[in-house]
């Protein structure tokens, strides 16, 4: 691994992809695409349906990896990194389909995703596995577990199996779940896509207080409403390249951007 | 009686150690481990060509759990990122290319000729008195261990399901009470010279009847209240839990009075099985066990996570590998003579049938199905050649297929085994 680690600074984004390309045989699904996220912003991605901005995501969190280009996040490169330790550093992403882990209770949904668990290294485990510096950590992070499921609204299914939940409350259970990581910044693909209205706007008001408590997000999104409302500058996808990226205004009003979504 | 009794336990518990290294990858990581053959295989020649060669018998199968370890890691490293069909593909392939190994390394194994004479543990004709009192006491506290960790399950076997009609009742009943008396006159005409053993058998086995209705101040009023699968999972309880208190008693009966190295070898059988299983369940309990199931759910989101899949996925098939080998020291001890033929893949189906039978991912299930499946075994063997004119090889055939009448039956009333949990199959992804 290269690690010319920069220190991190304001001034410098928290992650930042170089004229990313990556090709599925003829198809040039992601071509020379920058993207940057500031620290503490909420950033928006948006384009037309095969824009290329899941693979995007793919990309960043190198579920697949880049033909060429660089991605920094946190001041380190990441591209070379294989995807869990990615998570491990502070990106987390969530699944444009919720995918919750079925056969596990939500608690235990919750409890996988802290980073850093004693519990889950082999040599710890395989003798004592009840040791207290164990049992500690993990009473440690089932209360924080039934907090954040609390401020989701999900505390009365602690206990009911993943795979019960309804398509809402995966959305939520996911996104609770990636909190539960601890991240410096989470990948959201459609947050808000198959929800309700009124768990629209809940899911909204969560992405907002935890935007508060300084974590930052990039969102994929095609309801408008959440975007304009959400986001602090967004990138707009089309074709697999840069369209244009600006303000949640200056995009609305590009004719660019209106054409590659409702074409000439 | 006494004797075939310990080979009985013999066998359960050696499939039930052999199972219990599948359940840990295919239960727990979602694994499709088809060749899981190949760790006995390794596991049970190390051991028997080590001890041949002057290498104490622990060592020996310690070595053998080590080299099917590292057979796993072999073939982790190989094939781990291929996903399920293709691993299982890949896995058959490796348990025949091990079988044919030691088909034709003759110099290594005699091929079909077969490996004989090798040592075996506690193979002596009497043992000391302290020896005795010892093992005695470490069998007894197993058990008491095991009934002490079923107690809750049985005390709530009999209370949640809502009332059929009364003939049903009556009917499911008497099959029941025919059932134990059937089972009470196999054991006395079966019985032989051994009156002592009769009499201490009878001992676990009324203990097994009255466990599930201890707790009841009228039992058969609760009993006639109870539905189908209750009554169905109270005679499966009563059936195996009597059978293994009864081997136990068969057991001790040995230690004392009729002792053959059979006798020992199913005794350090009991320790390693009690061992294995209580590590394994406080593993899959751990932590580390949730990072297994969420990998059998879906190891993208694992990932996703931050988990590093390969590895806990090489570290589930190095144990359930190295389980496996442990169980075929066992397994050529028991045979004390070993061959490329018995090595086939059947026998990984066998604890295949096992895991499903009683439920994936979930170990007592798998203890569960190792008793089940050797019960059937047995009770065919002897039954059979009297009910049926067949010949042997015949008979033999239609063995296996009322397995697999067995298994579709199984799979329609409780496709997610006997203790798997039906909830689990309706839930979406």
């Amino acid at each position: 691994m290269v690690d010319n680690a920069i220190p991190a600074s304001s001034a410098m984004p928290l992650l930042s992809a170089h004229s990313l390309v990556k090709s599925f045989g003829g198809i040039k699904a992601v071509h020379n695409v920058d993207i940057s996220v500031e620290p503490g912003t909420i950033a928006g991605l948006i384009g037309p349906n095969g824009a290329g901005k899941t693979t995007l995501f793919n990309l960043l969190c190198n579920f697949i990896e880049p033909d060429q280009g660089r991605i920094i996040f946190d001041g380190n490169p990441i591209h070379t990194l294989p995807c869990h330790q990615i998570a491990s550093k502070g990106m987390v992403r969530t699944f444009q389909v919720a995918r919750v882990l079925s056969r596990l209770s939500v608690l235990d949904n919750m409890l996988l995703a802290a980073p850093q668990q004693s519990g889950e290294k082999l040599s710890n485990t395989w003798i004592f596995s009840r040791r207290p510096s164990i049992t500690r950590q993990e009473k440690g992070l089932r209360h924080r577990a039934m907090d954040i499921l609390e401020s989701v609204g999900l505390s009365h299914m602690t206990h009911s199996y993943a795979g019960c939940l309804s398509g809402g409350q995966r959305k939520l259970l996911e996104m609770g779940r990636a909190l539960m990581a601890e991240p410096k910044l989470i990948l959201l693909d459609e947050p808000a896509a198959g929800v309700n209205p009124t768990l629209i706007n809940q899911i909204c008001e969560h992405i907002k207080t935890w935007n508060q408590q300084g974590i930052t997000f990039l969102i994929i999104e095609h309801n408008m409403d959440v975007i304009m409302s959400l986001c602090d500058r967004v990138w707009v996808l089309a074709e697999g390249q840069n369209l244009m990226s600006g303000t949640p205004q200056e995009v609305q009003s590009n004719t660019k951007v209106l054409e590659a979504y409702l074409g000439q | 009686m006494v004797g075939y009794l310990i080979s009985l336990g013999i066998s359960i518990a050696t499939f039930a150690l052999f199972s219990l290294g599948l359940n840990l990858q295919w239960g727990y990581t979602g694994l499709i481990n088809f060749g899981h053959i190949a760790f006995m295989t390794l596991g049970a020649y190390a051991t028997v060509l080590l001890s041949l060669k002057g290498v104490p018998l622990v060592l020996a199968a310690l070595a053998g759990g080590l080299l099917a370890a590292l057979l796993g890691l072999l073939i982790g490293l190989s094939t781990l990122r291929l996903r399920e069909d293709y691993l299982a593909i890949v896995t058959i392939g490796v348990s025949e290319v091990i079988r044919l190994i030691a088909l034709n390394e003759e110099e290594l194994t005699q091929g079909t000729r077969g490996v004989v004479g090798y040592p075996l543990p506690l193979n002596v004709s009497e043992l000391n008195i302290g020896l005795k009192l010892g093992m005695t006491a470490l069998l007894g506290a197993i058990i008491g261990w095991g009934l002490w960790k079923l107690w809750p399950w049985i005390r709530q076997l009999p209370s949640n399901l809502p009332l059929p009609s009364r003939q049903r009742n009556a009917l499911l009943f008497g099959g029941y009470c025919l059932g134990l008396a059937l089972l009470v006159g196999c054991l006395w005409l079966g019985f032989g010279t051994n009156r002592l053993f009769f009499v201490l058998a009878l001992l676990p086995l009324g203990a097994a009847v009255c466990l599930p209705y201890g707790q009841s101040k009228q039992p058969l009023a609760a009993l006639q209240q109870q539905s189908a699968n209750t009554h169905v999972g109270l005679a499966l309880t009563t059936l195996t839990l009597g059978l293994a208190l009864t081997i136990h008693s068969a057991i001790f009966i040995g230690l004392w009075f009729d002792y053959t190295y059979k006798v020992g070898l199913v005794w350090l059988l009991m320790v390693v099985l009690a061992l294995v299983f209580w590590r394994l369940e406080a593993l899959v309990d751990s932590p580390w066990g949730r990072v297994l199931k969420a990998i059998r759910e879906d190891e993208e989101v694992a990932t996703a996570l931050g988990k590093n899949v390969f590895r806990y996925k090489l570290q589930s098939l190095m144990i359930g590998g190295a389980i496996a080998g442990i169980a075929g020291a066992f397994y050529a001890w028991q045979l004390t003579f070993i061959n490329p033929d018995g090595f086939i893949p059947l026998v990984t189906f066998q604890a295949w049938i096992i895991v499903v039978l009683g439920g994936s991912g979930n170990n007592v299930g798998t203890l569960l199905g190792a008793m089940i499946f050797w019960a059937y075994d047995t009770a065919t063997r002897f039954a059979l050649p009297s009910l049926l004119p067949l010949d042997d090889a015949r008979l033999g055939a239609f063995r296996v297929m009322v397995i697999g009448v067995m298994m579709i039956v199984l799979m329609m009333w409780r496709p997610q085994g006997i203790l798997g949990k039906k909830e689990e199959l309706t839930l979406g992804r």
